[in-house]
């Protein structure tokens, strides 16, 4: 098997066989301690009192941890220092742990929890943004994103319209909750294994709470089942809840959150509240903007700063708008801290952007997708209409041929006038029809994390070890390495064994997010590959008795370029190697090049490219009741030359239909009191096999010309940015709520639940029997 | 292969998915514990008196134990012999169907299960959930599934499980094999809880409640299995699976069915019962309003002999119902008389959820069009599932001129006093008590 015949996942047979092992399973659950959260009934409360004594007492029950327990710094922050692992005297969310018990089993370990008694003195709330802003409460100074002369140019606008918009979050609901085991090792070192997205992050954090140099604590990734970002950061409390108990106990102890537990501890794609003010000609083509966005953080500050940094950022998405003014804040709410989930802040940035386009084509009676490609950027690194607010040109964006494509070979035309037809002879059904473009900035914002490491062991009977510092979370990034390092060292990928990430093979890594693993590690399992080719391509040349630039390293042989039939076998050649001392481990390490980010004035070139692509979407929508289907889906995504195209289709089908789950039937709701209601798959619904229709067309677009990026193998990242093709969803179920009645705007809310769709559509028919003042129209046949 | 296991170690109300994991069989997959993303899938295979092996995908996280003796469950370790996987496995690697591979092992085991009942679409698999392929590669692993079979099934082969006698009750799982001694056990347990398919009970169990209950099992006893369609109507044993239902109803009870194919996943209607629902009596349960609507009598048998209770007056309160703890659910019993009945069910997300509000109806109209027959019963709108009889009187022997259909809309939006809850608003409720009706009126008066 060469690099180029893996098709698919590597792990893909042990996938469907059960014998994959997931971090939980790596020790039997009999053989090691468990822990459990005590979790606060408050939103907000002091804490007066932890009387562990009735639980210690039970039998099986070990130790019952505190924040007293925490011998180092009780904070887990990863970028401020304001999210202790255990509160010591407010609680701040509820459902936040405020202790671990640890037990023989996790049965014995809930009913210990049970019998901890806390006291608190409860405290008032704040549980969503409204009542943030109210109090003015922010995490942070506001951040700013602008160009020109947002104000004076709205007031000198053909047409100005504005409005606002919630956004609601989204639970990652990855398949395996959050898992982490650790032991302390003969030596005293502390052995963690856990479910996460940043290896090197959890093991900082491990050493920061048990007040340990980061050298004796050692953080290995397994496979993950499922991430999403939810476990970039906040996979570090419950790696460093079992190191903390191991540490105490000196046992091994394994932390697994049972569902509820999770989805009520764990923070979620922040939800958003924004407000805009537009100013558009008779074109529809944009003149000024005016953005305030509030991202709910929650509790403390996790990721939110660059979360809604990259939302402000893709307000503009696809679209030239000369002015702009984008102010953001970071709500602070008794909620727990909201996080990295695919897409970081771009899909809610996104839907404002999309939002305007479909409110300025509306009030000027203007097809939405006539609207949206006009206001299109040049994308060809001109000088006019082709640098986004920040200031960063755009040299290659295949967007408008792209979108010519798609419409072609969507039907795009014929089917809304079939539309047309359908609507005008159904009552109460209507269908709607919508294209949306993306175009999603490629790299981490902070420019130190867009670097990466390898490590590359090749072993004298000719087998490699491959090590690199990404995670695998099922996006299939350990497949494109392996494929990677086939096609670097022209060997079959049966010789190479790819390893588990581990903070002791390739220190200092990134989190493994921002669509960059393939990008980033890519890079550096190639320049590891090409290390250990160069030192190799001498011996392979005496022995071939040629030059070494001659010396070709392909189908699993050695050869001269010129004489492609005189074959070593490429295990000649490592002996040889090895017989001439030379070196066979070799690290490979790589850092974008050309990035600037100075997020102060919201200013630079933060993004090595753009990943671009778009989605047509036909909805149809049933009036009795706000349900819909999704009847067909058509996107076009731009992947490059793909690594692996099986693993692309994966994350493009998969991505988007996680979206339209965001978009459409995925509701979080809170109590009053800031209890989540919906923490189980019973209350939460993601989307089934059955909300994803069978015409669903995925082709891959191939830019023709080259990119001015040089990315691995002119491979383009596919993580995140098709996630938010499935904002057609929402512009679709948009357009088949206009059909109803005759309207100049469709406020729509975002999840767009049944009920959302239900009342849009009674506020439209409200509207437009206002306006014509004739009586209301009655879901009568 | 499969291996016998002997249960003396084992509680009885141990889950089936927490057995299998410390057994070490970690291929089956806690994704949720609650019945609800089917990562935990697992085959039941029920031999039927002639020797016919049927294969239900089951949740094993909502199982107990004590259902097992005498039965086979094949798990996904099972399915591969050595290293060559079994052609459904095979199916999920040509298509790219796994991504983290978590909930995988679940789609493999509904997908066998499918395979060998000759059922492969969209709802073989909607019980499972994925959050990374977006299930389209997994529908064209099925679709592949579809078009070549599984070939020879090694595993249809394996070893039938030897039959359960009555006399073994170990532990306090008891599992009677006839009414009368399900009735005598009752009597000397009067605090056992009566378990049916447990997807209901097993939620609790699976949050740790009900540790120390004493169950008395219903799925083995043979009367409460059976299913008679004649021209009088229906009769419904109390333990039928939904899935039966669903199957062998569809001609004769359409509005049942109908609801019955939105009411839950194919892992749930394996196991789920009727007499489960009127048993736990939920005021969401989406088959109660359909009982409602269709003028159901539910027999029940206690020690002192049998009786019927008409549908309309079986529900007393939240989850409290004309049932004496110590009567059994024995049948429910569907008059055919019914010119035009539909239920219909509003969720947020369509496929698999419990209902914001579920409607059944039934009309009689009379060969001048005036009402001579009408139920209208709603669920998810009051502490138990209700008629609005009062509508029902209004519409009684009029006309459904356009003026009675917006009047009685009218009525319905403030016949019940809805919540409001994390799945709907009460206003929002109202309106689908109207809108509902109205587009049952649509649907079948053209």
């Amino acid at each position: 098997m060469s690099g180029a015949s893996l098709k698919g996942h590597e792990s893909a047979r042990g996938h469907v066989s059960g014998r994959a092992v997931y971090t939980d399973e790596q020790r039997a659950p009999t053989s090691v301690l468990s822990a459990v959260p005590v979790q606060a009934p408050h939103a907000h409360a002091r804490i007066l009192g932890i009387d562990a004594s009735a639980a210690l007492a039970m039998p099986g029950v070990v130790a019952v941890v505190t924040a007293a327990d925490i011998p180092g710094e009780n904070d887990t922050g990863p970028i401020v220092h304001d999210e202790p692992l255990m509160p010591s005297d407010k609680v701040q969310f509820h459902g936040q742990a405020v202790a671990w018990v640890v037990a023989c089993d996790e049965a014995t370990a809930w009913a210990g929890a049970a019998e901890v008694a806390v006291r608190y003195e409860p405290l008032p709330a704040c549980t969503d943004i409204a009542g943030a802003i109210a109090t003015q409460a922010y995490h942070r100074p506001p951040a700013q994103v602008s160009r020109g002369d947002a104000d004076a140019q709205l007031q000198k606008s053909t047409h100005r319209i504005q409005g606002e918009i919630r956004i609601g979050g989204q639970d990652h609901f990855y398949l395996e909750t959050q898992a982490s085991w650790a032991e302390i090792d003969s030596e005293g070192i502390v052995q963690v294994s856990a479910s996460t997205q940043h290896p090197s992050e959890t093991q900082i954090i491990v050493a920061r709470v048990l007040g340990l140099p980061a050298n004796r604590v050692v953080c290995r990734s397994l496979r993950m089942g499922g991430g999403f970002g939810g476990k970039e950061t906040q996979a570090n409390p419950y790696a460093a809840i079992a190191a903390l108990a191991a540490w105490r106990t000196r046992r091994a102890v394994r932390v697994k959150l049972n569902r509820s537990a999770d989805m009520q501890m764990t923070g979620k794609r922040h939800p958003f509240f924004a407000r805009y003010e537009v100013g558009f000609d008779e074109r529809g083509m944009l003149q000024a903007m005016k953005v305030q966005l509030v991202a709910d953080g929650g509790w403390s500050t996790d990721l939110s700063p660059p979360v809604l940094m990259r939302a402000m950022v893709h307000i503009d998405n696809a679209y030239f708008c000369p002015h702009v003014s984008i102010e953001g804040l970071i709500a602070k709410t008794n909620l727990p801290s909201n996080t990295a989930f695919r897409g970081f802040g771009g899909p809610q940035g996104m839907l404002v952007g999309e939002e305007i386009m479909d409110r300025i084509a509306r009030h000027l009676r203007l097809p939405p997708h006539q609207v949206r490609e006009r206001n299109f950027y040049a994308g060809d690194g001109s000088s006019e209409r082709n640098t986004t607010p920040y200031g960063q040109v755009l040299c290659d964006l295949p967007m408008r041929e792209l979108w010519q494509e798609l419409k072609a070979s969507s039907d795009f035309d014929a089917r809304m006038l079939a539309i047309e037809t359908f609507n005008a002879t159904h009552a109460q059904r209507k269908r709607g029809l919508a294209i949306t473009p993306v175009k999603f900035g490629i790299s981490f914002n902070k420019v130190e994390y867009n670097q990466a490491g390898a490590l590359v062991h090749i072993y004298t009977d000719g087998s490699v070890q491959l090590n690199h510092g990404g995670t695998e979370m099922g996006q299939g990034l350990h497949s494109k390495m392996l494929a990677v390092a086939s096609r670097c060292l022209g060997i079959d990928v049966a010789r190479i064994q790819i390893m588990v990430t581990s903070t002791d093979k390739v220190p200092n890594t990134s989190a493994t997010a921002a669509s960059s693993g393939s990008d980033l590690n890519g890079q550096a399992v190639k320049a590891a590959c090409e290390t250990l080719l160069a030192r190799m391509r001498p011996v392979a040349a005496t022995l071939l008795q040629c030059e070494a630039d001659e010396v070709e390293f392909a189908d699993d042989a050695v050869f001269r370029r010129a004489e492609p039939s005189r074959r070593l076998p490429f295990v000649e050649v490592v002996q040889a190697s090895y017989r001439e001392r030379i070196s066979l481990s070799a690290t490979g390490f790589y850092r974008t090049p050309g990035l600037s980010w100075d997020p102060a004035n919201g200013k630079g070139s933060p993004f090595y490219y753009f990943a671009c692509g778009a989605a047509v979407s036909e909805v149809e929508v049933c009036a009795y009741t706000g349900m819909h289907r999704l009847l067909r889906v058509d996107i076009l995504h731009d992947v490059g030359d793909s690594l692996i195209e099986s693993i692309d289709r994966g994350q493009i089908e998969g991505g988007f239909v996680q979206g339209m789950g965001w978009l459409t039937c995925e509701e979080l709701r809170w109590s009053d009191a800031g209890k989540l209601l919906t923490d189980a798959p019973s209350t939460y619904k993601i989307p089934t096999v059955g909300e994803v229709p069978e015409a669903f067309r995925v082709a891959l677009h191939r830019q023709r010309k080259l990119p001015g990026a040089q990315v691995i193998f002119g491979s383009k990242a596919v993580g995140e940015p098709p996630l938010m093709l499935a904002l057609s969803v929402r512009e679709a179920l948009r357009a088949a709520v206009a059909a109803f009645a005759e309207g100049t705007a469709v406020a729509l809310a975002a999840p767009a639940t049944p009920e959302a769709i239900f009342s849009a559509i009674a506020a439209l028919r409200a509207a437009a029997s206002e306006a014509s003042a004739v009586p209301a129209e009655v879901p009568v046949p | 292969m499969g291996r016998p296991w002997t249960w003396q170690a084992a509680s009885r109300r141990f889950r089936c998915l927490r057995w299998l994991n410390r057994t070490g069989c970690h291929g089956t997959k806690e994704g949720c514990a609650d019945g609800d993303c089917g990562a935990c899938t697992v085959a039941l295979v029920d031999v039927s008196a002639d020797g016919k092996r049927s294969y239900r995908a089951i949740n094993s996280c909502l199982l107990p134990l004590g259902f097992l003796p005498g039965r086979e469950v094949i798990s996904v370790e099972h399915l591969a012999d050595g290293e060559t996987l079994h052609p459904v496995q095979q199916a999920m690697v040509d298509c790219h169907a796994s991504q983290c591979g978590y909930c995988t092992p679940g789609f493999v085991m509904s997908l066998f299960a499918g395979c060998h009942e000759g059922e492969l679409d969209d709802h073989t698999i909607e019980g499972n959930l994925c959050r990374c392929t977006g299930y389209l590669p997994i529908r064209r692993a099925m679709q592949r599934l579809r078009e070549t079979g599984m070939g020879n099934d090694r595993l249809a082969l394996a070893p039938q499980g030897a039959p359960l006698a009555s006399a073994e009750m170990a532990s306090r799982f008891f599992s009677p094999l006839f009414i009368d001694e399900a009735l005598r056990l009752k009597q000397t347990h009067a605090d056992a809880t009566w378990i049916a398919g447990a997807t209901d009970l097993g939620v609790e169990m699976s949050r740790g409640r009900h540790q120390e209950q004493t169950f008395i099992a219903l799925d083995r006893i043979a009367e409460l299995q059976q299913l008679a369609i004649d021209a009088e109507g229906v009769s419904i044993g109390a333990a039928v699976p939904l899935r039966r239902l669903e199957v062998e109803l569809a001609e004769s009870v359409p509005a049942l069915v109908g609801m019955l194919q939105v009411f839950a996943a194919r892992q749930v209607k394996n196991r789920a019962t009727l007499g489960g629902n009127l048993g736990t009596a939920s005021p969401i349960g989406d088959l109660l309003p359909v009982l409602l609507a269709l003028d159901g009598e539910i027999r029940l048998t206690g020690p002192t002999g049998s009786r019927v209770v008409a549908a309309h007056e079986y529900f007393v309160d939240y989850r409290k119902t004309a049932r004496q703890d110590d009567e059994l659910v024995v049948a429910v019993r569907l008059p055919q008389r019914t010119q035009h009945s539909a239920a219909y069910k509003v969720s947020k997300r369509p496929s698999d959820d419990i209902s914001i509000v579920a409607a059944a109806f039934t009309l009689v109209l009379d060969s001048k069009g005036y009402v001579q027959h009408v139920r209208l019963a709603y669920g998810g709108v009051a502490a138990v599932p209700l008629r609005a009889l009062a509508v029902e009187n209004f519409l009684l022997g009029r006309r459904l001129d356009a003026q009675t259909l917006t009047e009685a809309q009218q009525q319905l939006t403030q016949a019940f006093n809805p919540l409001s809850d994390h799945r709907g608003s009460a206003d929002y409720r109202r309106d689908l008590c109207a809108s509902l009706f109205a587009r049952f009126v649509a649907e079948h008066l053209p």
